[in-house]
């Protein structure tokens, strides 16, 4: 079911196009990426779904209804746009409450969410000193308040240790798990390859694929095989005779391309050559995530 | 989906627990009635000397009234942090855009703040106009100078919009701080306002001149007095005046507020 229709959304400030003719849908009972490099419009995108910027053009909806039309929003949408947002000098369960109190839920969501992010021993404390994994489950708390159906992270594990990284994951897996849509926004492909089912990718404000997660990991193209021997120029020549590509990878080992592993082993075997290594390699997620955008990346740096 | 709707009253409530449930807002109280009767205490304090010393035209004029309500210069500035700190702190954390997330209706989101804010500055503002004078009059009658009563003619209307006088103040401020999202520029706008303004005034156009018979410190503060003053006969139009001034910002805010990205 289609809970966040996008359709032909653009934002503007003043000449910048910041968010260009959009359009994607977020579905339930999966995690969708929203993927894009810096500057992409990810964060732009977000705030006009919860009617923070007002669109230059198109609409965003939630479950048909704008998001100000929405007459118990925490009940819809559940968000966490910056774990920061918190006022430092207020303890995390006042926080929850004045929230709570604003949409008229019962004080016993704001103890269930305290203690499904784990924040029970802290609820007394005040929000300044907590540590930003702590205020990613405070921000977390937050979004599932009103027990929505629709659920938006931004960047939810910027700056988390391994361990906060791999409980947003599976935190999000679970609440997909229980049919909600869950929209995350993320630079890094990798991260949202294991999370996500879907996967919706910008840049400079433009659509650039709109693919399940696992189309996009079937169609990311041939991969190399990296060859280790004794003897690599001679090898080399082999290689190269049958076609292949080579180029010198690190330590000198042979890079192959052009060739499945399987040949490469069988042509070893044929000419007596030892291998100690023969390992077959697809081009990583972020390489074909830089691939898809590079075209649109905004700031590109120089490579030295 | 639930058929319930959400109200003003929840956006309110919301508000009433976010500003009780930080330090600053009683820390802020606590600093407006420690400035407020220090001052009253010192301004009062040599009221013998000063009584024994004046000359019989400066006796006739002796207010015991606006002398025990002084405080108001400085109180204005602390109940006017207090009212800026309710939209500013928001802006300064980034928590107005999980507010207006609850609350996405941001004329109901505005209000909320300014019927809270408002509440909390009619009640402080009364009861500090009321500590002061009743502790400036305790004070004058041990020095064995003339002193009012609450009955006494003029007093309570005196002291009463002294209170309001306070109040608008602080609505002044919420509009400035919703206007300039930060704590800094609206508290320098408002100093601007209260003490800046009066004190260039004579470079000013001969219409701003007029402007002033409703300015804070200057025209609307009259209603602190109760010896009749011939420049502003009656004192609650001049506060008045300045009630639609601090109107017309507050007017501005909702727009500005209504318009903007957050
Ligand atoms: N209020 C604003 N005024 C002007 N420009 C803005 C504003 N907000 C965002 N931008 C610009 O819009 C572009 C997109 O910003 P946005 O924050 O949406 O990107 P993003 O995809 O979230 O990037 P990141 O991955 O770095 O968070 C940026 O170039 C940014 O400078
Ligand atoms: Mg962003």
């Amino acid at each position: 079911m289609t809970m966040i229709d996008v359709r032909g959304l653009t934002k503007r400030y003043g000449l910048d196009t910041v968010v260009d003719d959009l359009s994607f849908t977020v579905e339930a009972g999966q995690v969708t990426g929203f993927l894009g490099p810096n500057g992409a419009g990810k964060s732009t995108t977000m705030k006009v779904i919860l009617g923070l910027a007002s669109p230059t053009a198109g609409s965003v909806t939630i479950g048909g209804r704008r998001y100000r039309d929405l007459p118990v929003p925490l009940e819809e949408v559940g968000a966490l746009l910056d774990a920061g947002a918190v006022h430092g000098g207020r303890k995390a369960r006042d926080h929850l409450l004045a929230l709570a109190a604003g949409n008229g839920l019962p004080r016993r969501r704001v103890d269930e969410v305290l203690a499904r992010t784990g924040l029970e021993s802290v609820a007394h404390k005040r929000a300044g000193g907590f540590s930003l994994g702590m205020r990613q489950r405070l921000g977390i708390a937050a979004a599932l308040l009103g027990d929505p159906r629709v659920l938006i992270f931004d960047e939810p594990v910027n700056g988390l240790d391994p361990e906060g990284i791999r409980w947003i994951r599976d935190f999000m897996r679970s609440l997909a798990a229980e049919g909600r849509a869950v929209l995350v926004s993320s630079h890094l492909m990798n991260e949202m390859a294991q999370t996500a089912d879907h996967l919706v990718v910008i840049g400079r404000g433009r659509l650039i694929a709109d693919t399940g997660v696992a189309e996009f990991l079937r169609g990311r193209g041939e991969g190399t095989v990296l060859v280790r021997t004794p003897e690599p120029a001679e090898f080399a020549l082999r290689l190269t005779a049958t076609g292949a590509a080579v180029r010198e990878g690190p330590g000198s080992a042979l890079v192959v391309s052009g060739l499945a592993s399987e040949e490469i082993g069988k042509l070893a075997a044929y000419h007596g050559t030892v291998l100690s290594e023969l390992t077959p390699q697809r081009p990583s997620l972020e390489d074909a995530f830089m691939e898809l955008t590079k075209d649109s990346v905004e700031y590109q740096g120089v490579t030295a | 989906m639930s058929a319930r709707t959400v109200f003003f009253g929840n956006a309110l409530h919301a508000e009433w627990v976010k500003l009780r449930s930080l330090r600053s807002t009683w820390y802020t109280l606590a600093c407006l009635f420690g400035v407020g009767l220090g001052i009253t205490i010192l301004a009062t304090g040599r009221a013998g000397e000063v009584y024994g010393s004046a000359s019989a035209a400066e006796r006739l004029a002796w207010d015991p009234t606006e002398r025990s309500l002084t405080a108001y210069l400085v109180a204005q500035l602390v109940i006017g942090v207090l009212g800026t700190l309710v939209v500013t702190s928001e802006y300064a954390t980034g928590l107005v855009r999980t507010s207006l997330a609850v609350t996405p209706r941001r004329h109901r989101l505005l209000a909320a703040k300014v019927v809270v804010a408002t509440g909390v500055a009619v009640v402080a503002g009364q009861v500090l106009m009321f500590a002061t004078f009743l502790l400036g009059q305790s004070l004058f009658a041990a020095q064995n100078v003339p002193h009012a009563r609450l009955g006494d003619p003029g007093v309570l209307s005196a002291v009463v919009g002294g209170g309001l006088y306070l109040a608008a103040i602080a609505l002044l401020a919420i509009g400035l701080g919703t206007i300039m999202r930060a704590t800094a520029g609206a508290l320098t706008t408002l100093v601007g306002i209260v003490f800046l303004v009066p004190a260039l005034a004579g470079l000013f156009p001969s219409w701003f001149q007029g402007l002033l018979d409703f300015w804070p410190t200057q025209g609307a503060a009259a209603v602190f007095a109760t010896v009749p003053n011939p420049d502003h006969p009656h004192p609650w139009l001049n506060l008045g005046g300045m009630c639609l001034g601090v109107g017309i910002v507050l007017a501005a805010a909702f727009v500005v507020f209504h318009r903007r990205d957050v």
